[in-house]
């Protein structure tokens, strides 16, 4: 082999030195991606010659424990093509404006030198407002200064508060956990005007219902470490080696350190391929599955072997042992309330008794109220709101009955719904009587109604299965077979493999679920299917154990200070936070679409009463008005107004205010806006985006967006059918198209909200700024960095809204210059004592019950708004947080000594004679955040525990006595991505690189869960789920394709194919960042291409990478298709999220306009028994309640694209 | 014993997730320039598929790596003498087609549009021609297209399977894909260097990584042909051919190579392989079956003393023999025996190993109703990939290599069960470590270095003692105060 040579000679090598000169940087920083991922991954931007060269990622996590395996290297093929955007030609580089609207804007300037007068000219000429909006995403851009923009957005800003109110003024940027501080700049700006920022996580569809049902919580998982520690793991609904692709080396390790994989998932996904079952599952179908895992948990598990470790976990820390009222009907019973301590003449005088919950005492046979619930959270008494099995009036120890099954006082029929057959089946239940001041009612436990739900046969009369091959009988084996499609005896080996793992382990089972499941309609019904699972067999809140539920929730750490300094709550509260579904399903017009009796046919119930029946709008009216829900604009009128015509009507003060606020309301002179969402006066009016792509990527019904709130073309053929059905909102016969006055966004990329916006503003991108980054996935906290300074004309996010909150303040000092006093309404909160305010549904406005703000309906609060000292007041952290503390979750301590610290160690702001710790700049905010979160500060971690110590009334402390000395500085995060503290604001530990588990502090602890009972819930005591039937946890059906108002008038034909469209989380792009990305472009198809099985394509006669349109009424998609056998028939996929600003054609279909994106083919539909609340768990939380914006269960036709693509 | 030192490496396929991380970083540091668009030093494709460049695989096509002629070993497209004459024409390049043509976006027309009567759009357009195209190629076309009757149905290792094998790849019970991570493998016997009429081509003596000369290239592509893998690349713009040079530079920094740095799958390990120079020519002579097999054996043992000291005599520095002591490759490849050359049949005794993917058990449909397998974990007996096709991947066509590997990853899985559980029987975990022939130590050194390593344990770089090499011509201290002012060049054509 004598000519393979190997060559030492320096002479013939020297050029070798050619790819040396290129490896070669001059600097190498740390930072990250603020983008919608949960990544948080710590990246070294490479940087030669002042140009940033490529980025690889940080290798430098700080270890967990020994035996788990290192966090290194986080960072997938899309974070690393960031460096891309810097400079590529999709980068914004300049202050841009719509072309017509600068003329517009130009020539009202030389007429009126006031800027707001300027802007009410055009606004007032509804042919000048007509002719930008209709021109909207039409090209025609031009080239801006700052001042220009600057001084557009300011008198449209101040116009708006002006003539509409201030609470038309809306804001929206998504998941803060990845940039906090580029979130909190524009918060801050926008609720120091008394403006409106909209939820994201709900409006994603990310958020999990179900966490809020069982757990009290928005959400918490254990970080990705900890799928290590886990024995056997449930993988569904998420593509774990697709999407969360810094973090699937856990679940690939875990495997070979002896866990067992399961993957549920129509197709033969990336994960798939790591599973050592594939369940090839039919889709949205994993809650029937479940629903069989559990009867066959439930039947060998818990009623064959009575399993010690299950059943003590289930007494501790679950509500099954908790007593639930049954109620007769015609002769059949059905579960009804939980029994309240305040129905015993034993307990009706303790404080709150009405919210705390009964047991049956097995040694002593009768009724006990143990520790922990509702009424102790609440009560004055500190000390008792904790998991102990004690008497809350005598202390004594409780020994909880699980069952009744062995004794009894008799055996009733109980009604259960089976929504698979749309029919009841009366099944035995074991009961108790309970003496209450009203009389003798029978109660039995939560577990004796799982047993009989589950349908688990223990000797009982009633119509129970026979066993497991019964088909007929809902949740057996058998039964699921035929939604599932997997074989019975797969699930019984599942659940036997997984209960006995648990066992084995106490609790090391999971289940990695997402998107795929929780975009579903009844997606709350198919995670509570799962969780039951989890639960019955002690997993939550155990290492190894418990629901991780990955999508869109990230998580924001040092969440106290950041919540302060994000809403502005060192200056005034309340905030104004709206659900962005209810915002959306009303504002844009969707409500319009829809049918009631399609709606019913879509959510089945088990009763229809006032509750269940009536549109889907009226119900989200009733939300409002109860104070369930928030909604802005507030009123039909100016919040300002009001005040000013409350006093002009002889109020003196706040309450006198409020007062005559709450007679006008009842006597129907002053509107909720959202009885009338139609009418002028209650439009949003201008909108400012950032962080996100809010017209495309999380625009669901994106179509109606364009020509409701954009007034410009649209593709949807949707005819209007609510017309006849609604009751509670006013019909327009014309719907309004252009609601909007001024969107602005603020963008680094040319994406689709850039281009149908009116103003686009330059930011910095994530290697041009600093700010602080987080997320669940894992940790640590560390830092975006300015690897170069802001290029071309960009500014970061914070700049960007201090400089808009500067010119503000100078314009209003012709326009506002006094103090104004604003009264907001806000909804019933979670956290809060309001969770008593309605154990009972009453409605005010019909007069079942008195009108009383915080209660029965919206509380109200006056604030006073200082525009002058807008920009003073954002660059300075107010005296509200030294004078009110901080916290989160219904915990708060005092800062005074640290806020005073940070005068003395900090920049600082002095004005009006008084100094400030400065904000002036996001890294001082960053300062401000780390200094004062328990989760970076040792002292205050302590503090924070001390303060929860005395509410609880068990020892924490300790849990923060080692790390009592953590200081966190910005500069140190530059340094090495610093682990999180333990901290009481969430509810894992992470001492001693214990990897972070949801619910350990409450399992380890005895801390209650901030649920009705403190415990998780399997039963959902609440009147209106009691009426949907979802009390229990239960199967429903799948929508049927016809009930969906999707394809009415959308013309089919053998040439196309009707397909259930499915828009999961992709491989080449973080929602629509990187999908126009030209690295991710070249490695998929240069285009985000529509997957179709290989027979439904032969079917319509198209093969691979064929030119297709999907549509329906919505809208219509142009792309080209993979065909694959991975599918299964009857699904596509159109990976969630494409511009359609890239290689999109024209759609010959439509009228031959531009085809649009995937959120082209949808439109929302709100749950509405998600709308509930003023009780317990089901009290609103900004993105932590709500209806979410389902969009699974959506249909579409497929046909190949006539003719070659036009452009 | 002609001993010698290899940097070299092992993807574990069962930890790909298929996420092309790898290939971005390579990307952004070497080929992201004009001329070298469509080179993609490292891709990732998925099995079954046709890959990159299409059908690369494929030797009746494109001619590449080494053939037996009687007693001797030839390049398959012709021996020295042949190639000469076919300089000036060299039919067994891939063409655009089989790469294809690199693409971008009008991108700038979302800023420029005029104001007009639709959305505007950034179209694709060539970025050979400028022109507008329609995208019908990539590097990665067939990206997670398992079940596809254009790619995998053509993969040049499914259509060696009989007609009934292929059929069922297809069917949802038994269908499957992995991924498969490709660089130049800088083989012992390269194609490449034996191909190239210019002597550019070279193995450096101290750790083996195969480079193109840029000053000694003349742009014949012979290179191209000759290595059978696909991985040298024709840089229009330079008019030289280019490759993966295994980071290199970023190598004496001592750090990871690009595409090792980035896998957050955590797939990739490398380390110092030693290896008995002299042993080349036999081993590529032998039987397709016996590759596999030959190739692990060739590798030399760092703790054993005649090796210590027949390296000491051929000038191996004891730094490298520490770092080949620390080798994960050594252990995965050699000790452990679980990690197998990529298409050993080619004959270039390529030095970038691979350890085969797990895959779920199969299911069989019964109206409607799919049933899967009882096993607890996938197996071999139930495993969803046809033996054979890895085999052909992985072996020479040796089915017993890769059951032998498979076994002893089962063995991993059912004794660390054991350890963390408890719940098997301890009989079945005695068989399973019986049968794949490894010790409870052996097993817990392969779990550990499978899950729990650090960067710095998967990825051994042994010294490459810089100032010893840059003495050998000039004096490191002038080199140190010249450095980056004297000695930087571009590469210029030559003619």
């Amino acid at each position: 082999m004598s000519w393979i040579k190997n060559l030492i000679d320096p002479q013939a090598r020297a050029w070798e030195e050619f790819y040396r000169n290129r490896n070669q940087c001059d600097k190498v920083v740390r930072s990250t991606h603020g983008v919608n991922c949960t990544g948080s991954c710590s990246w070294n931007v490479h940087v030669k010659d002042g140009i940033v060269g490529w980025e690889l990622q940080a290798t430098d996590y700080p270890p967990l424990e020994d035996g788990i395996p290192p966090y290194e290297p986080r960072g997938c093929q899309r974070g690393i093509s960031f460096s891309w955007y810097l400079y590529s030609p999709l980068r914004v580089k300049y202050p841009t404006v719509r072309g017509i609207l600068v003329d517009l804007w130009r020539a009202a300037k030389a007429k009126h030198e006031d800027p707001v007068a300027a802007w009410a000219s055009i606004m007032e000429d509804p042919i000048q407002r007509k002719s930008y909006q209709k021109a909207r995403g039409k090209g025609g851009f031009r080239r801006a200064s700052w001042d220009e923009v600057e001084e557009i957005i300011a008198a449209s800003t101040i116009y708006t508060i002006k003539k509409h109110g201030a609470d038309r003024l809306i804001g929206f940027s998504p998941i803060p956990a990845m940039s906090m501080l580029s979130f909190a700049g524009g918060s801050r700006f926008m609720q120091l005007l008394g403006g409106v920022n909209l939820s994201f996580y709900d409006w994603y569809c990310d958020l999990p219902n179900a966490s809020p049902e069982v757990w009290g919580e928005q959400t918490d998982v254990s970080e990705s470490a900890d799928w290590y520690n886990s024995k056997y793991i449930a993988v569904m609904g998420s593509n774990v080696n697709m999407t969360r692709t810094p973090d699937a080396h856990f679940l690939v390790e875990a495997r070979h350190n002896g866990s067992k994989v399961t993957v549920l998932s129509p197709d033969f996904s990336m994960t798939s391929k790591h599973a050592d079952w594939w369940l090839p599952t039919h889709a949205g179908q994993d809650g029937a599955f479940w629903m069989a895992v559990n009867h066959v948990i439930l039947s060998e598990f818990h009623h064959q072997a009575k399993t010690p470790y299950f059943i003590d976990y289930l007494k501790r820390f679950t509500d099954t042992p908790f007593l639930v009222q049954l109620t007769e009907k015609d002769g059949v019973y059905q579960a009804g309330r939980m029994a309240t301590a305040a129905s015993t003449e034993a307990y009706r005088d303790e404080e709150n008794s009405g919210f705390k919950y009964l047991v049956w005492d097995e040694s002593q046979q009768q009724p006990k109220m143990p520790l922990g619930t509702l009424g102790f959270r609440w009560q004055q008494k500190k000390g008792e709101w904790n998991l102990q099995m004690k008497d809350g009036k005598d202390g004594s120890d409780i020994s909880p009955a699980l069952s009744l099954l062995d004794k009894h006082a008799e055996v009733l029929q109980v009604s259960f719904d089976d929504f698979s057959s749309e029919s009841r089946v009366k099944r035995g239940v074991p009961v108790q009587y309970l003496e209450t001041i009203d009389g003798r009612v029978a109660v039995t436990t939560v577990f004796d109604l799982l047993m009989a739900q589950f349908g688990v046969n223990r000797g009982l009369s009633g119509d129970y299965p026979k066993n497991y091959d019964d088909e007929q009988r809902a949740y057996t084996p058998a039964w699921q077979e035929k939604f599932t499609g997997i074989d019975r005896a797969n699930v019984i080996q599942f659940a036997r493999e997984w209960a006995s793992t648990a066992e084995t382990t106490e609790g090391k089972c999971s289940i990695i679920i997402g998107a795929g499941v929780n975009h579903w309609y009844h997606a709350n019904l198919l995670y509570r299917a799962g969780i039951a699972a989890l639960m019955l067999c002690g997993c939550v809140g155990k290492n190894g154990g418990g629901l991780n539920h990955y999508v869109g929730q990230e998580k924001l750490a040092p969440v106290a200070p950041w919540a302060t300094i994000m809403g502005a709550l060192d200056w005034s509260k309340p905030p104004r936070f709206q659900n962005t579904p209810s915002f959306h399903y009303v504002h844009s017009d969707q409500w319009r679409y829809e049918r009631t009796a399609d709606e019913m046919r879509v959510n089945a119930v088990a009763e229809n009463n006032k509750m269940t029946t009536g549109h889907t709008m009226d119900q989200q009216v009733r939300a409002v008005r109860s104070g369930w829900l928030p909604f802005y604009p507030q009123f039909d009128r100016s919040p300002t107004e009001a005040v000013k015509q409350a006093e002009a009507s002889g109020a003196k003060n706040n309450q006198e205010i409020i007062d005559w606020t709450v007679d006008q309301l009842k006597s129907k002179q002053m509107k909720f806006a959202v009885e009338d969402p139609d009418a002028p006066e209650n439009w949003p009016r201008v909108w400012f985006i950032w962080r996100g792509n809010a017209l495309m990527s999380s625009a669901k019904g994106h179509e109606y967006f364009l020509k409701h709130y954009l007034g410009t073309h649209s593709s949807t053929v949707a005819p209007e059918t609510a017309e006849d059905s609604v009751k509670e909102v006013v019909w327009h016969k014309e719907a309004p198209e252009g609601k909007l006055d001024l969107i602005v966004d603020i963008n680094f990329r040319m994406d689709t909200s850039a281009v149908y916006s009116d103003i686009v503003l330059p930011t910095a991108t994530w290697y041009e700024k600093d700010d602080l980054n987080t997320t669940d996935m894992h940790s640590f906290i560390h830092p975006l960095q300015e690897a170069v300074p802001p290029c071309w004309e960009s500014k970061s996010d914070w700049n960007i809204f201090k400089d808009l909150a500067k010119k503000v303040s100078q314009l209003a000092e012709s326009h506002l210059p006094e103090t104004v006093r604003d009264i907001v309404s806000v909804p019933l909160a979670h956290d809060t004592p309001a969770e008593m305010a309605q154990p009972e549904i009453k409605d005010w406005s019909k007069g079942e019950c008195e009108a009383i703000p915080g209660k029965t309906m919206p509380g109200l609060a006056v604030v006073e708004r200082d525009y002058v000292n807008l920009y003073k007041r954002f660059i300075s952290f107010g005296p509200g947080a030294r004078a009110n503390g901080i916290g989160a979750h219904g915990l708060a301590w005092q800062i005074e000594d640290f806020y005073d610290q940070l005068i003395e160690t900090n920049p600082t702001e002095t004005w009006g004679g008084k100094t400030y710790p400065s904000l002036d700049n996001a890294k001082d905010a960053a300062n401000v955040i780390l200094q004062l979160a328990p989760e970076t500060n040792g002292e205050l971690a302590y503090r924070a525990f001390k303060v929860k110590e005395e509410k609880v009334g068990l020892p924490l402390v300790d849990l923060a006595a080692d790390t009592r000395a953590v200081r966190t500085t910005f500069a140190e995060l530059d340094r090495q991505p610093k682990r999180l503290l333990t901290s009481p604001c969430w509810s894992g530990l992470t001492n001693n690189g214990r990897a972070y588990a949801a619910y350990s502090l409450n399992v380890d602890r005895l801390v209650p869960w901030r649920t009705l009972t403190g415990r998780q819930h399997f039963y959902l005591d609440h009147e209106g789920y009691i009426a949907y039937g979802e009390h229990l946890p239960t199967y429903k059906t799948k929508p049927d394709p016809s009930s969906l108002q999707d394809l009415i008038v959308s013309e089919s034909d053998e040439q196309s194919i009707m397909l259930n469209y499915l828009t999961p989380h992709g491989k080449w792009g973080i929602h629509s960042t990187y999908g126009d990305n030209h690295r991710m472009l070249t490695l998929s198809r240069g285009c985000h291409p529509f997957w179709i099985n290989d027979q439904d394509a032969a079917q319509i006669g198209v093969v691979d990478n064929d030119w297709v349109e999907v549509y329906n009424d919505h809208g219509v998609v142009v792309t080209r298709a993979v065909v694959s056998a991975r599918l299964p028939r009857g699904i596509s996929l159109l990976y969630h999220a494409p511009e359609r600003t890239i290689g999109v054609p024209k759609s010959p279909l439509r009228g031959n306009k531009r085809a649009g994106g995937h959120n082209s083919l949808n439109r929302i539909r709100l749950k509405p028994n998600l709308m509930l609340g003023g009780y317990g768990q089901f009290t609103y939380g900004w993105n932590y309640w709500g209806p979410t914006g389902a969009n699974r269960d959506t249909f579409i036709l497929a046909r190949k694209l006539k003719g070659e693509p036009s452009w | 014993m002609n001993i010698r030192a290899q940097v070299s490496s092992v993807f574990h396929l069962d930890k790909c997730i298929g996420c092309h991380t790898c290939s971005i970083a390579c990307k952004n540091i070497w080929t992201d320039r004009k001329g070298a668009e469509y080179m993609w030093w490292n891709n990732v494709e998925t099995k079954p598929g046709t890959g990159y460049p299409t059908k690369w695989e494929d030797q009746k096509q494109y001619k590449g790596g080494w053939e037996k002629a009687g007693s001797d070993l030839q390049l398959k497209m012709g021996n020295k003498s042949a190639l000469l004459g076919r300089i000036f024409h060299n039919p067994d390049l891939p063409t655009m087609d089989d790469y294809y043509e690199p693409f971008t976006f009008k991108y700038q027309d979302l800023t420029n549009a005029p104001a007009g009567d639709d959305q505007p759009t950034a179209r694709p357009v060539s970025m050979v021609s400028g022109k507008p195209m329609k995208i019908e190629a990539g590097p990665n076309w067939d990206d997670d297209l398992s079940g596809s009757n254009i790619y995998a149905a053509n993969d040049p290792g499914v259509v060696q399977l009989s007609e009934e094998e292929q059929q069922q790849m297809f069917a949802i019970e038994k269908m499957v894909m992995f991924y498969l991570p490709r660089i130049c493998n800088h083989c012992l016997n390269a194609g490449c260097v034996a191909g190239c009429p210019s002597g550019a081509i070279y193995k450096r003596g101290e750790d083996g990584i195969v480079l193109i000369s840029q000053d000694k290239c003349r742009g014949w592509r012979m290179c191209v042909s000759a290595c059978p893998y696909k991985k040298t690349y024709y840089g229009w713009s330079t008019g030289k051919s280019e490759k993966c040079i295994l980071c290199y530079p970023r190598q004496e920094a001592g750090e990871a190579p690009g595409c090792f740095h980035s896998c957050v799958g955590r797939i990739r390990y490398l380390g110092v392989l030693l290896y008995d120079a002299d042993r080349i020519e036999a081993v590529a002579k032998l039987e397709d079956k016996e590759l596999a097999a030959a190739q692990r054996e060739m590798i030399l043992d760092p703790f054993d003393p005649e090796v210590i000291a027949a390296a000491k005599k051929a000038g191996i520095a004891t730094a490298v023999m520490d770092a080949a002591r620390k080798s994960p490759t050594y252990k995965f490849v050699k000790e452990w025996g679980i990690a197998l050359p990529l298409h050993p049949e080619f004959r270039t005794l390529p030095m970038l190993f691979y350890v085969p993917p797990l895959l779920p058990i199969l299911s069989k449909e019964q109206q409607g109703v799919q049933k899967l397998a009882d096993d607890f974990f996938t197996s071999l007996e139930q495993a969803r990939l046809p033996l054979k096709y890895l085999a052909g991947l992985f072996a020479g066509g040796n089915e017993e290599e890769i059951k032998a590997v498979y076994r002893k990853l089962i063995a991993v899985r059912i004794q660390r069960r054991n350890v963390t559980v408890g719940d098997l029987d301890n009989a079945e975990v005695d068989k399973a470590r019986e049968i794949a022939g490894l010790s409870t130590e052996t097993i817990e050194a392969i779990f550990r270095m499978t899950s729990l390593t650090s960067i710095k344990q998967r990825i051994v770089i042994p010294p490459m003692l810089r100032e010893q090499a840059i003495e050998a011509g000039m004096d490191p201290e002038a080199y140190k105060q010249e450095m980056g002012f004297g000695s930087r060049k571009a590469p210029k054509r030559r003619w």
